[in-house]
Protein backbone atom coordinates (compact mmCIF):
# COMPACT_ATOMS: atom_id res chain seq x y z
CA UNK A 1 0.00 0.00 0.00
CA UNK A 2 2.75 2.45 1.01
CA UNK A 3 4.68 1.70 -2.14
CA UNK A 4 1.54 2.39 -4.18
CA UNK A 5 1.14 5.81 -2.52
CA UNK A 6 4.79 6.55 -3.05
CA UNK A 7 4.19 5.90 -6.75
CA UNK A 8 0.84 7.68 -6.93
CA UNK A 9 1.85 11.01 -5.39
CA UNK A 10 4.60 11.89 -7.89
CA UNK A 11 2.36 10.66 -10.69
CA UNK A 12 -0.47 12.96 -9.64
CA UNK A 13 1.92 15.87 -9.24
CA UNK A 14 3.24 15.27 -12.73
CA UNK A 15 -0.31 15.10 -14.08
CA UNK A 16 -1.34 18.33 -12.38
CA UNK A 17 1.49 20.27 -14.05
CA UNK A 18 0.70 18.74 -17.42
CA UNK A 19 -3.03 19.62 -17.33
CA UNK A 20 -3.98 23.10 -18.64
CA UNK A 21 -5.13 25.61 -15.98
CA UNK A 22 -8.81 26.36 -16.38
CA UNK A 23 -9.29 29.77 -17.98
CA UNK A 24 -12.15 31.95 -16.76
CA UNK A 25 -14.32 34.55 -18.41
CA UNK A 26 -15.01 37.81 -16.57
CA UNK A 27 -17.70 40.20 -17.73
CA UNK A 28 -17.39 43.93 -17.14
CA UNK A 29 -20.34 46.10 -18.04
CA UNK A 30 -20.18 49.71 -19.12
CA UNK A 31 -23.24 51.38 -17.71
CA UNK A 32 -24.09 54.99 -16.80
CA UNK A 33 -20.70 56.03 -18.13
CA UNK A 34 -18.88 53.81 -15.63
CA UNK A 35 -17.32 50.38 -15.49
CA UNK A 36 -19.42 48.03 -13.39
CA UNK A 37 -16.43 47.13 -11.21
CA UNK A 38 -13.29 49.10 -10.34
CA UNK A 39 -10.97 46.08 -10.30
CA UNK A 40 -10.98 42.59 -11.79
CA UNK A 41 -8.59 40.00 -10.36
CA UNK A 42 -7.74 37.44 -13.01
CA UNK A 43 -4.97 35.19 -14.27
CA UNK A 44 -3.07 34.74 -17.48
CA UNK A 45 -5.27 33.03 -20.05
CA UNK A 46 -8.52 34.47 -18.70
CA UNK A 47 -10.76 36.54 -20.95
CA UNK A 48 -12.35 39.85 -19.98
CA UNK A 49 -15.56 40.60 -21.85
CA UNK A 50 -16.52 44.28 -21.97
CA UNK A 51 -20.24 44.67 -22.57
CA UNK A 52 -21.70 48.07 -23.49
CA UNK A 53 -24.99 48.58 -21.64
CA UNK A 54 -25.18 52.32 -22.31
CA UNK A 55 -27.19 54.03 -25.03
CA UNK A 56 -24.02 55.47 -26.51
CA UNK A 57 -20.72 54.15 -27.77
CA UNK A 58 -17.70 53.27 -25.67
CA UNK A 59 -14.10 52.52 -26.65
CA UNK A 60 -12.31 50.39 -24.08
CA UNK A 61 -8.53 50.44 -24.28
CA UNK A 62 -5.31 50.14 -22.34
CA UNK A 63 -1.90 51.60 -23.04
CA UNK A 64 -0.34 49.84 -20.03
CA UNK A 65 3.16 48.45 -20.31
CA UNK A 66 2.10 44.96 -19.25
CA UNK A 67 -0.57 44.66 -21.96
CA UNK A 68 -2.07 47.18 -24.35
CA UNK A 69 -5.19 46.83 -26.46
CA UNK A 70 -7.77 48.94 -28.28
CA UNK A 71 -11.24 47.42 -28.59
CA UNK A 72 -12.46 50.28 -30.81
CA UNK A 73 -15.84 52.04 -30.58
CA UNK A 74 -18.92 49.90 -30.16
CA UNK A 75 -22.57 50.45 -29.40
CA UNK A 76 -25.10 49.22 -26.86
CA UNK A 77 -25.47 45.46 -26.62
CA UNK A 78 -22.10 44.70 -28.19
CA UNK A 79 -19.42 42.75 -26.35
CA UNK A 80 -15.72 42.91 -27.10
CA UNK A 81 -13.11 40.95 -25.27
CA UNK A 82 -9.44 40.74 -24.49
CA UNK A 83 -7.42 37.69 -23.47
CA UNK A 84 -4.93 38.30 -20.70
CA UNK A 85 -1.41 37.44 -21.74
CA UNK A 86 0.94 38.91 -19.15
CA UNK A 87 1.22 39.18 -15.41
CA UNK A 88 0.80 42.67 -14.02
CA UNK A 89 -1.65 45.51 -13.60
CA UNK A 90 -3.53 46.73 -16.66
CA UNK A 91 -5.01 50.22 -16.43
CA UNK A 92 -8.18 50.30 -18.51
CA UNK A 93 -10.03 53.41 -19.70
CA UNK A 94 -12.67 54.45 -22.18
CA UNK A 95 -11.11 56.59 -24.90
CA UNK A 96 -14.34 58.49 -25.46
CA UNK A 97 -15.02 59.09 -21.75
CA UNK A 98 -11.68 59.41 -19.94
CA UNK A 99 -13.29 59.60 -16.51
CA UNK A 100 -14.16 55.91 -16.94
CA UNK A 101 -11.29 53.95 -15.40
CA UNK A 102 -10.70 50.46 -13.98
CA UNK A 103 -7.87 47.97 -13.41
CA UNK A 104 -7.21 44.35 -14.20
CA UNK A 105 -4.80 42.61 -11.81
CA UNK A 106 -3.34 39.67 -13.65
CA UNK A 107 -1.59 36.81 -11.79
CA UNK A 108 0.15 33.77 -13.22
CA UNK B 1 -69.74 66.01 10.46
CA UNK B 2 -70.30 64.54 6.99
CA UNK B 3 -67.28 63.42 5.03
CA UNK B 4 -66.36 65.81 2.24
CA UNK B 5 -66.03 64.55 -1.27
CA UNK B 6 -62.65 64.59 -2.95
CA UNK B 7 -63.89 67.41 -5.16
CA UNK B 8 -64.54 69.48 -2.11
CA UNK B 9 -61.10 68.75 -0.71
CA UNK B 10 -59.38 69.55 -4.02
CA UNK B 11 -61.66 71.73 -6.14
CA UNK B 12 -61.90 70.88 -9.81
CA UNK B 13 -60.38 74.13 -11.14
CA UNK B 14 -57.34 73.62 -8.91
CA UNK B 15 -57.03 70.02 -10.02
CA UNK B 16 -57.11 71.10 -13.66
CA UNK B 17 -54.50 73.77 -13.01
CA UNK B 18 -52.29 71.20 -11.31
CA UNK B 19 -52.57 68.89 -14.32
CA UNK B 20 -51.73 71.73 -16.70
CA UNK B 21 -48.68 72.61 -14.63
CA UNK B 22 -47.52 69.01 -14.75
CA UNK B 23 -47.91 68.94 -18.52
CA UNK B 24 -46.03 72.19 -19.04
CA UNK B 25 -43.34 72.09 -16.43
CA UNK B 26 -41.05 69.79 -14.58
CA UNK B 27 -41.70 69.65 -10.87
CA UNK B 28 -38.75 71.08 -9.00
CA UNK B 29 -36.33 68.38 -8.02
CA UNK B 30 -33.17 68.92 -6.03
CA UNK B 31 -31.50 66.00 -7.78
CA UNK B 32 -32.48 67.09 -11.29
CA UNK B 33 -29.45 66.15 -13.42
CA UNK B 34 -30.12 69.11 -15.73
CA UNK B 35 -29.71 71.70 -12.95
CA UNK B 36 -26.27 73.00 -12.13
CA UNK B 37 -24.84 72.58 -8.61
CA UNK B 38 -24.65 75.81 -6.63
CA UNK B 39 -20.88 75.95 -6.60
CA UNK B 40 -17.94 74.43 -8.40
CA UNK B 41 -15.64 71.86 -6.79
CA UNK B 42 -12.15 72.95 -5.77
CA UNK B 43 -9.06 70.97 -4.70
CA UNK B 44 -8.29 70.80 -0.98
CA UNK B 45 -5.02 72.66 -1.44
CA UNK B 46 -6.66 75.55 -3.23
CA UNK B 47 -10.00 76.23 -1.62
CA UNK B 48 -11.29 79.59 -2.82
CA UNK B 49 -11.48 82.69 -0.66
CA UNK B 50 -11.92 86.38 -1.43
CA UNK B 51 -8.20 87.13 -1.54
CA UNK B 52 -7.45 84.27 -3.93
CA UNK B 53 -10.32 85.16 -6.23
CA UNK B 54 -9.38 88.85 -6.24
CA UNK B 55 -5.76 88.03 -7.06
CA UNK B 56 -6.85 85.62 -9.79
CA UNK B 57 -9.09 88.31 -11.23
CA UNK B 58 -6.14 90.70 -11.49
CA UNK B 59 -3.92 88.10 -13.11
CA UNK B 60 -6.70 87.09 -15.53
CA UNK B 61 -6.98 90.66 -16.80
CA UNK B 62 -3.27 91.52 -16.64
CA UNK B 63 -1.58 91.69 -20.08
CA UNK B 64 1.84 91.75 -18.41
CA UNK B 65 1.55 87.97 -18.13
CA UNK B 66 2.29 87.81 -21.86
CA UNK B 67 5.75 88.23 -23.36
CA UNK B 68 4.92 91.52 -25.08
CA UNK B 69 2.65 92.66 -22.25
CA UNK B 70 -0.18 93.05 -24.73
CA UNK B 71 -2.38 89.96 -24.19
CA UNK B 72 -4.19 88.80 -21.09
CA UNK B 73 -6.30 85.69 -20.50
CA UNK B 74 -9.27 87.97 -21.09
CA UNK B 75 -8.02 88.92 -24.56
CA UNK B 76 -9.34 85.60 -25.80
CA UNK B 77 -11.66 84.67 -22.92
CA UNK B 78 -13.50 87.97 -23.13
CA UNK B 79 -16.43 88.21 -20.70
CA UNK B 80 -18.17 90.57 -23.13
CA UNK B 81 -18.19 87.79 -25.73
CA UNK B 82 -19.34 84.85 -23.66
CA UNK B 83 -15.82 84.39 -22.22
CA UNK B 84 -14.64 83.58 -25.72
CA UNK B 85 -13.55 85.93 -28.54
CA UNK B 86 -16.26 85.88 -31.19
CA UNK B 87 -13.74 84.67 -33.76
CA UNK B 88 -13.77 81.42 -35.76
CA UNK B 89 -10.34 80.57 -34.36
CA UNK B 90 -8.19 82.34 -31.81
CA UNK B 91 -5.69 85.12 -32.48
CA UNK B 92 -2.39 84.46 -30.75
CA UNK B 93 1.10 85.88 -30.34
CA UNK B 94 1.92 88.64 -32.86
CA UNK B 95 -1.65 88.45 -34.19
CA UNK B 96 -1.17 85.01 -35.71
CA UNK B 97 -4.34 83.06 -36.42
CA UNK B 98 -4.43 79.80 -34.45
CA UNK B 99 -5.95 76.49 -35.53
CA UNK B 100 -8.65 76.15 -32.89
CA UNK B 101 -11.49 78.24 -31.57
CA UNK B 102 -11.21 79.79 -28.12
CA UNK B 103 -13.42 77.68 -25.86
CA UNK B 104 -15.58 79.55 -23.39
CA UNK B 105 -14.51 79.19 -19.78
CA UNK B 106 -18.09 79.32 -18.50
CA UNK B 107 -18.54 76.34 -16.13
CA UNK B 108 -15.18 74.87 -17.06
CA UNK B 109 -14.69 74.55 -13.30
CA UNK B 110 -17.00 71.54 -13.42
CA UNK B 111 -14.94 69.77 -16.07
CA UNK B 112 -12.50 67.07 -14.97
CA UNK B 113 -10.48 67.56 -18.15
CA UNK B 114 -9.47 70.77 -19.92
CA UNK B 115 -8.62 71.99 -23.45
CA UNK B 116 -10.13 70.84 -26.74
CA UNK B 117 -7.84 67.81 -26.72
CA UNK B 118 -7.91 67.18 -22.98
CA UNK B 119 -4.20 67.67 -22.53
CA UNK B 120 -4.70 69.32 -19.14
CA UNK B 121 -6.57 67.94 -16.17
CA UNK B 122 -7.24 70.54 -13.52
CA UNK B 123 -7.77 74.27 -13.87
CA UNK B 124 -4.50 74.75 -12.00
CA UNK B 125 -2.70 72.74 -14.69
CA UNK B 126 -4.56 74.51 -17.46
CA UNK B 127 -4.02 78.06 -16.26
CA UNK B 128 -0.34 78.25 -17.19
CA UNK B 129 -0.70 76.49 -20.57
CA UNK B 130 -1.76 79.46 -22.72
CA UNK B 131 0.66 81.79 -20.89
CA UNK B 132 3.71 79.77 -21.90
CA UNK B 133 2.44 78.45 -25.27
CA UNK B 134 4.61 79.88 -28.04
CA UNK B 135 1.65 80.65 -30.26
CA UNK B 136 -0.38 82.27 -27.52
CA UNK B 137 0.97 84.53 -24.78
CA UNK B 138 4.47 83.15 -25.39
CA UNK B 139 5.77 83.96 -21.93
CA UNK B 140 8.43 81.69 -20.37
CA UNK B 141 7.15 80.97 -16.90
CA UNK B 142 10.36 81.92 -15.02
CA UNK B 143 10.21 85.28 -16.82
CA UNK B 144 6.57 85.66 -15.85
CA UNK B 145 7.47 85.16 -12.19
CA UNK B 146 10.34 87.64 -12.42
CA UNK B 147 8.09 90.22 -14.03
CA UNK B 148 5.36 89.81 -11.43
CA UNK B 149 7.94 90.17 -8.64
CA UNK B 150 9.04 93.45 -10.22
CA UNK B 151 5.48 94.82 -9.88
CA UNK B 152 5.62 95.73 -6.22
CA UNK B 153 1.90 95.94 -5.73
CA UNK B 154 1.53 92.22 -6.36
CA UNK B 155 3.59 90.94 -3.40
CA UNK B 156 1.03 91.86 -0.70
CA UNK B 157 -1.78 90.44 -2.82
CA UNK B 158 0.01 87.09 -3.10
CA UNK B 159 0.86 87.14 0.61
CA UNK B 160 -2.75 87.74 1.49
CA UNK B 161 -3.97 84.98 -0.85
CA UNK B 162 -1.24 82.40 -0.26
CA UNK B 163 0.59 83.29 2.98
CA UNK B 164 4.25 82.31 2.91
CA UNK B 165 4.18 80.88 -0.59
CA UNK B 166 5.28 84.01 -2.45
CA UNK B 167 4.98 84.70 -6.16
CA UNK B 168 5.55 81.49 -8.09
CA UNK B 169 4.21 79.52 -11.01
CA UNK B 170 2.16 77.51 -8.54
CA UNK B 171 0.52 80.48 -6.83
CA UNK B 172 -0.18 82.20 -10.17
CA UNK B 173 -1.89 79.04 -11.43
CA UNK B 174 -3.86 78.60 -8.21
CA UNK B 175 -5.08 82.19 -8.19
CA UNK B 176 -6.20 82.13 -11.84
CA UNK B 177 -7.96 78.80 -11.25
CA UNK B 178 -9.72 80.29 -8.21
CA UNK B 179 -11.04 83.13 -10.35
CA UNK B 180 -12.11 80.76 -13.14
CA UNK B 181 -14.15 78.79 -10.61
CA UNK B 182 -16.33 81.87 -10.22
CA UNK B 183 -17.15 82.04 -13.94
CA UNK B 184 -20.38 80.12 -13.75
CA UNK B 185 -23.53 80.19 -15.81
CA UNK B 186 -26.42 82.16 -14.40
CA UNK B 187 -29.97 80.89 -14.14
CA UNK B 188 -31.39 80.47 -17.62
CA UNK B 189 -35.01 80.24 -18.78
CA UNK B 190 -34.42 76.48 -19.14
CA UNK B 191 -33.37 76.27 -15.46
CA UNK B 192 -36.45 78.17 -14.35
CA UNK B 193 -38.60 75.78 -16.39
CA UNK B 194 -36.92 72.78 -14.79
CA UNK B 195 -37.63 74.31 -11.40
CA UNK B 196 -41.32 74.50 -12.19
CA UNK B 197 -41.93 77.83 -13.89
CA UNK B 198 -44.12 76.56 -16.71
CA UNK B 199 -43.96 79.65 -18.89
CA UNK B 200 -40.21 80.22 -18.55
CA UNK B 201 -39.67 78.76 -22.01
CA UNK B 202 -41.98 78.57 -24.99
CA UNK B 203 -43.57 75.59 -26.69
CA UNK B 204 -40.87 75.49 -29.35
CA UNK B 205 -38.06 75.25 -26.78
CA UNK B 206 -39.98 72.55 -24.90
CA UNK B 207 -40.33 70.52 -28.08
CA UNK B 208 -36.65 71.20 -28.73
CA UNK B 209 -35.71 69.64 -25.39
CA UNK B 210 -37.72 66.55 -26.27
CA UNK B 211 -35.85 66.31 -29.56
CA UNK B 212 -32.54 67.02 -27.83
CA UNK B 213 -33.01 64.06 -25.51
CA UNK B 214 -34.81 61.91 -28.08
CA UNK B 215 -34.85 61.85 -31.86
CA UNK B 216 -31.94 64.22 -32.37
CA UNK B 217 -29.76 62.22 -29.96
CA UNK B 218 -27.85 65.30 -28.77
CA UNK B 219 -27.91 64.35 -25.10
CA UNK B 220 -25.79 61.24 -25.53
CA UNK B 221 -22.84 63.66 -25.63
CA UNK B 222 -24.28 66.96 -24.37
CA UNK B 223 -25.54 65.36 -21.16
CA UNK B 224 -26.33 66.72 -17.72
CA UNK B 225 -26.39 70.22 -16.25
CA UNK B 226 -23.24 71.28 -18.06
CA UNK B 227 -24.38 69.70 -21.33
CA UNK B 228 -21.17 67.76 -21.82
CA UNK B 229 -20.01 64.19 -21.29
CA UNK B 230 -16.46 65.51 -20.91
CA UNK B 231 -15.76 63.08 -23.70
CA UNK B 232 -14.12 63.14 -27.12
CA UNK B 233 -15.86 62.68 -30.46
CA UNK B 234 -15.10 63.10 -34.14
CA UNK B 235 -18.29 64.76 -35.35
CA UNK B 236 -17.26 65.12 -38.98
CA UNK B 237 -16.51 68.85 -39.20
CA UNK B 238 -14.76 69.79 -42.44
CA UNK B 239 -11.26 71.00 -41.67
CA UNK B 240 -8.51 71.77 -44.16
CA UNK B 241 -5.99 71.82 -41.30
CA UNK B 242 -6.45 68.07 -40.61
CA UNK B 243 -6.22 68.62 -36.86
CA UNK B 244 -5.76 65.22 -35.16
CA UNK B 245 -7.28 66.49 -31.89
CA UNK B 246 -7.33 64.02 -29.00
CA UNK B 247 -5.22 61.54 -31.00
CA UNK B 248 -2.13 63.55 -30.00
CA UNK B 249 -2.85 62.61 -26.38
CA UNK B 250 -4.33 59.15 -26.89
CA UNK B 251 -3.05 57.50 -30.09
CA UNK B 252 -6.14 55.39 -30.69
CA UNK B 253 -8.04 55.17 -33.96
CA UNK B 254 -11.31 56.63 -32.68
CA UNK B 255 -9.50 59.64 -31.27
CA UNK B 256 -8.16 60.89 -34.60
CA UNK B 257 -10.05 64.11 -35.26
CA UNK B 258 -11.93 63.83 -31.94
CA UNK B 259 -12.41 66.87 -29.70
CA UNK B 260 -13.93 67.46 -26.29
CA UNK B 261 -17.67 68.00 -26.12
CA UNK B 262 -18.18 71.69 -25.24
CA UNK B 263 -20.78 72.96 -22.81
CA UNK B 264 -23.97 74.40 -24.27
CA UNK B 265 -24.50 76.78 -21.35
CA UNK B 266 -24.76 80.37 -22.65
CA UNK B 267 -24.42 78.92 -26.11
CA UNK B 268 -26.15 81.88 -27.77
CA UNK B 269 -23.22 84.06 -26.62
CA UNK B 270 -20.30 81.87 -27.65
CA UNK B 271 -20.40 81.60 -31.43
CA UNK B 272 -18.93 80.93 -33.92
CA UNK B 273 -19.37 77.24 -33.19
CA UNK B 274 -17.34 74.04 -33.44
CA UNK B 275 -13.66 73.72 -32.54
CA UNK B 276 -12.64 75.51 -35.75
CA UNK B 277 -15.47 78.04 -35.81
CA UNK B 278 -17.00 76.42 -38.89
CA UNK B 279 -20.52 77.73 -38.22
CA UNK B 280 -21.80 81.19 -37.39
CA UNK B 281 -25.30 80.23 -36.23
CA UNK B 282 -26.92 77.53 -34.13
CA UNK B 283 -29.12 76.62 -37.10
CA UNK B 284 -25.98 75.84 -39.11
CA UNK B 285 -24.87 73.58 -36.26
CA UNK B 286 -28.21 71.76 -36.27
CA UNK B 287 -27.99 71.37 -40.05
CA UNK B 288 -24.54 69.80 -39.60
CA UNK B 289 -25.88 67.17 -37.23
CA UNK B 290 -28.95 66.64 -39.40
CA UNK B 291 -26.61 65.70 -42.26
CA UNK B 292 -24.81 63.30 -39.94
CA UNK B 293 -21.59 65.29 -40.29
CA UNK B 294 -19.65 66.12 -43.46
CA UNK B 295 -16.21 64.53 -43.26
CA UNK B 296 -16.99 60.83 -42.71
CA UNK B 297 -13.37 59.86 -42.10
CA UNK B 298 -13.21 58.21 -38.70
CA UNK B 299 -16.65 59.58 -37.83
CA UNK B 300 -18.00 58.85 -34.32
CA UNK B 301 -20.36 55.87 -34.61
CA UNK B 302 -23.03 57.81 -32.72
CA UNK B 303 -23.29 60.17 -35.71
CA UNK B 304 -26.10 59.35 -38.15
CA UNK B 305 -28.38 61.54 -40.31
CA UNK B 306 -31.34 62.74 -38.24
CA UNK B 307 -34.01 63.55 -40.87
CA UNK B 308 -35.28 66.53 -38.93
CA UNK B 309 -38.05 68.70 -40.35
CA UNK B 310 -37.51 72.48 -40.62
CA UNK B 311 -39.83 72.94 -37.63
CA UNK B 312 -37.85 70.44 -35.56
CA UNK B 313 -34.61 72.23 -36.38
CA UNK B 314 -36.15 75.51 -35.28
CA UNK B 315 -37.29 73.84 -32.05
CA UNK B 316 -33.77 72.65 -31.30
CA UNK B 317 -32.41 76.16 -31.82
CA UNK B 318 -35.12 77.59 -29.55
CA UNK B 319 -34.18 75.08 -26.88
CA UNK B 320 -30.48 75.90 -27.07
CA UNK B 321 -31.23 79.61 -26.89
CA UNK B 322 -33.12 78.94 -23.65
CA UNK B 323 -29.82 77.81 -22.08
CA UNK B 324 -28.47 81.34 -21.96
CA UNK B 325 -28.80 83.10 -18.64
CA UNK B 326 -28.87 86.75 -17.70
CA UNK B 327 -25.49 88.47 -18.00
CA UNK B 328 -23.53 88.51 -14.76
CA UNK B 329 -21.76 91.62 -13.63
CA UNK B 330 -18.08 91.39 -14.41
CA UNK B 331 -15.62 93.70 -12.74
CA UNK B 332 -12.46 94.72 -14.55
CA UNK B 333 -9.95 95.27 -11.75
CA UNK B 334 -7.41 98.04 -11.35
CA UNK B 335 -4.05 96.30 -11.69
CA UNK B 336 -1.16 96.63 -9.25
CA UNK B 337 1.88 98.77 -10.08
Amino acid sequence: MNSRIRFLVPALMLLSTALPVHADNHTVSQVKKSFSVPVVKAKIGDTIEFRNDDDFAHNVFSLSDSQSFDLGSYKKGEVRSVKLATEGVIEVECAIHPDMKMKIEVKK
Amino acid sequence: MPARSSTQRFPLPLALLFCLLLMGAVVANESDPWLRPASAPAPADNLPNDARIALGEMLFFDPRLSRKANMSCASCHNPALGWSDGLPTATGFDMQTLARATPTIINTAFNPIQMWDGRKGTLEEQALGPIEAGGEMNMPLPEMVTRLKSIHGYAPKFEQAYPGLGISEITVARAIASYERTVLSTESPFDRWRKGEAQAIGDSARRGFELFTGKANCAICHMGYNFTDNGFHNIGVQDSAADVGRFAQRPLKSMRGAFKTPTLRDIALTGPYMRNGAYRTLMEVVEHYDRGGDDKTNLDINMTPLNLSPAEKADLVAFMESLTGAPRDVRVPVLPH
